[in-house]
């Protein structure tokens, strides 16, 4: 809502950011300075996407088309979807391994309900929605009350939705797969939201590439514009420090992990109306790859640091990794071990431009900042209380682990803008 | 608030008012009948397979074994784990559990050489079925029902190479498969211009697109062998996203890939009966038990392969809507 430059940095930037002025969030406004802008998360992503992309058209004469290149977005975008909500997830300090199986129960359950009782295919298509932003929810909520961390209770829904996705599958249709819908009211409808494609010259674009495009602009517009946006850098920052400048962080992070199970959902839908059929035991696995494609695209493991446009490049360059190894016609035995070198480099690319980037606006920002960014030398506490102070609003003052959340919470607010 | 909830009702149930495509009710559990009461034939067979959870394959192995079991009046214990050090513990806990005979997939012989011998001295009958054609023997069990994976994949690259096949794809849709790699060689030793592809088998859009791509880089190709009917039915969409004008022949069956037969957009199947590997497994056991019998004389007893095309497809088709085929 609110963006205007009042209501926006008190909220982020006592929480996540209490000593480091604001002249450094200056400095790292967007396009205000080529330094700053390499310490965006995507440039790095951005530079391996290029090298990779380049490395393709170089070694694989078919990857060379068109067509080929819609082929690779078609691809990214069923990985990109959803890790357009995973890579949020993760910049707000949480993981979901559940996102890979949700997107084959979404399909599950709106293909056996609507073919269990011949109904109309949309009934389904919003009742596996409730059920995926429940599933979401729980996660959450699970989460927030019990304080257990999220790896661990989203590997419980992960074994939960697999179980059940076979169980349940066996139990209605008498197989490990779902029936053939496409012969029910409303597929043509569903199929046409969900998996059209059309022609662009001689290449094919699924619509799903569109809804990637789209889901990806409206992250990055949450992030950058909205005060949701601050509210999932602070709670991925620093929670507790978030919640004392009043930030909603129960609220929040739940908000994520619907935000998770929807995309997911919303993927499901895509399978189950491209595909007709879904196997019961299929998605698992793919939640790595929802992850790996938001950390190629530089969200921090840690949270708090990390954009959209970062994430929809991992996702792009996954896409273009997994197909230009067979448009290249290399030794498909050897497929994993290209694709581990590929995202290694990306990811190295990745860190080296962004240590660039840091190193070198070392130097360049007001004197307070160069011992808080630098880690090991020089920078004890005795530059630290100079400048700002201690901020009331600090819970733990001044010691060597709050400079990390001060550091990334620089750059996240930088980028607000 | 109410009025739009009102509407929605509205809404969702004039939708639901009945469709067609859906589940026929009247279809609905008209199998089983007949059949003994489990355990009444007094006996325990313990059934361990390297499945892995949710592939149709697998669902009629255990189908079939299930039908065994409740013609012959025995208690079934099936268990299964893809993971080759797991299994053998469930090998292991089945003779712990003192059962009377133990039907298992030998498809990593060697982890699975221990669990078995104490099996055979714990004087509990073993026999293999699936995978493992080659020593079941060595390892001590009695007899073996599968598909020989190599003669298999001969017979199919002998019918292409019949009818012109040059330069095959041949999917794997599970990295290393030890069976899977077995029916592309033999494949591969009637058609010496085959090729080997792999792909996710857990992601059908990933498999989608890995086709899709090998198709357009590679237009020589003129077959598309997959290894399962689910893949089959990717590289469907695969063939036409690329405009490839490859056949497509599959090993396996299931009812998707049955209509897919008959409507001709598959060549052909190599049906190698799963349903009937499960069933045998059980009923060997059973004869061994009751009667002394060895079935196959000491050889292994082939399931297939069994071809399935145009010309048997539509006695093969009601089968394949009751999960036995």
């Amino acid at each position: 809502m609110s963006t205007s430059p009042g209501a926006t940095a008190p909220a982020a930037e006592p929480a996540a950011e209490p000593t480091a002025g604001p002249a450094v969030g200056r400095w790292l406004r967007p396009g205000l300075h080529p330094r700053a802008l390499l310490a965006r998360p995507e440039v790095g992503a951005l530079a391996a996407a290029v090298v990779i992309f380049l490395f393709f058209l170089l070694v694989a004469p078919s990857f060379r088309s068109f067509a080929s290149f819609c082929t690779v977005l078609y691809q990214s975008s069923t990985i990109g979807i959803v890790a357009v909500g995973v890579g949020l997830l993760m910049i707000g300090g949480e993981f979901d391994l559940s996102a890979g199986v949700i997107t084959t129960s979404a399909g599950l359950v709106n293909s056996m309900f609507c073919w269990y009782f011949g109904v109309n295919l949309w009934v389904g298509a919003v009742l596996s929605l409730g059920f995926c932003l429940l599933v979401g929810f729980l996660n959450g909520w699970l989460v927030m009350r019990t304080g257990i961390p999220s790896f661990l209770i989203t590997l419980g829904t992960f074994f939960v939705l697999q179980g059940a996705n076979l169980g349940v599958t066996k139990l209605v249709t008498g197989s490990v797969s779902s029936r053939d819908i496409s012969a029910i009211d409303g597929f043509d409808s569903l199929r046409k939201v969900f998996a059209s494609s059309f022609t662009v010259g001689p290449a094919t674009v699924w619509i799903t590439v569109l809804w990637w495009a789209l889901f990806v602009g409206l992250a990055a517009w949450i992030l950058q514009r909205a005060r949701t946006g601050n509210w999932i850098y602070a709670v991925g920052g620093s929670a507790d420090s978030a919640r004392a400048v009043g930030v909603p962080v129960v609220r929040t992070k739940i908000g994520l992990f619907m935000a998770v199970s929807f995309l997911g959902w919303f993927v499901g839908m895509h399978l189950l109306y491209r595909f007709n059929t879904l196997q019961a035991g299929n998605g698992v696995g793919n939640e790595f790859l929802y992850i790996i494609a938001a950390v190629v695209g530089g969200t921090l493991l840690t949270g708090g640091f990390g954009n959209a446009l970062g994430v929809a490049i991992g996702a792009f360059i996954f896409g273009m990794t997994s197909l230009g190894i067979v448009y290249a016609g290399w030794d498909p035995n050897w497929f994993k071990a290209f694709l581990g070198v590929m995202l290694l480099l990306a990811v190295l690319v990745n860190t080296y431009v962004k240590r660039l980037a840091t190193s070198s606006t070392r130097f360049t920002p007001p004197p307070p900042e160069a011992p808080t960014r630098n880690p090991s030398p020089a920078g004890p506490p005795p530059a630290e209380p100079s400048p700002a102070g201690p901020s009331p609003a600090e819970p733990s003052p001044a010691n060597p682990p709050s400079r990390e959340p001060s550091s990334r919470g620089a750059t996240a607010r930088g980028k607000e803008d | 608030m109410r009025p739009f909830l009102a509407a929605a009702t509205v809404a969702v149930l004039s939708l639901a008012a009945c469709s067609g495509g859906g589940r026929d009710a009247s279809d609905a559990d008209k199998s089983g009948g007949g059949g003994n009461a489990p355990g009444s034939s007094g006996y325990t067979i313990a059934f361990v397979t390297h499945e892995t959870p949710g592939d149709t394959f697998w669902d009629k192995v255990r189908a079939g074994a299930e039908q065994a079991a409740k013609d012959e009046g025995v208690t079934l214990k099936y268990s299964n784990d893809p993971d080759a050090g797991k299994q053998a513990g469930l090998i292991q806990s089945a003779v712990d559990a003192k059962v009377n005979g133990i039907a298992t997939t030998l498809v990593t012989p060697d982890a699975l050489a221990g669990s078995v011998k104490a099996a055979t001295t714990a004087g509990i009958p073993v026999v293999g079925l699936n995978a493992g054609i080659d020593q079941y023997q060595k390892l001590g069990a009695l007899m073996y029902f599968g598909s020989d994976e190599s003669l298999a994949g001969t017979s199919l690259g002998k019918r292409i190479a019949g009818e012109g096949a040059k330069h095959p794809l041949c999917v794997i849709h599970q990295t290393g498969s030890v069976s899977l790699e077995a029916r592309c060689a033999g494949v591969r030793s009637a058609v010496p211009g085959t090729e080997n592809l792999q792909v996710n088998g857990a992601d059908d859009s990933a498999v989608t697109t890995t086709l899709q791509a090998k198709l357009a880089q590679d237009k020589s190709i003129d077959y598309v062998v997959t290894l399962g009917a689910p893949i089959a039915l990717d590289a469907i969409n695969a063939k036409q996203q690329a405009s490839s004008a490859a056949k497509l022949v599959t090993f396996d069956l299931n009812q998707e890939m049955a209509k897919r037969i008959k409507d001709g957009q598959v060549e052909f199947a190599i049906d190698q009966q799963p349903y009937v590997q499960g069933y045998m497994a059980v009923t060997s056991l059973y004869l061994y038990l009751k009667n002394g019998n060895d079935i196959g004389g000491g050889r292994p007893v082939l399931t297939g392969p069994s071809f399935v095309d145009q010309s048997n497809i539509d006695k093969i088709l009601p089968f394949t809507e009751k999960n036995t085929r």
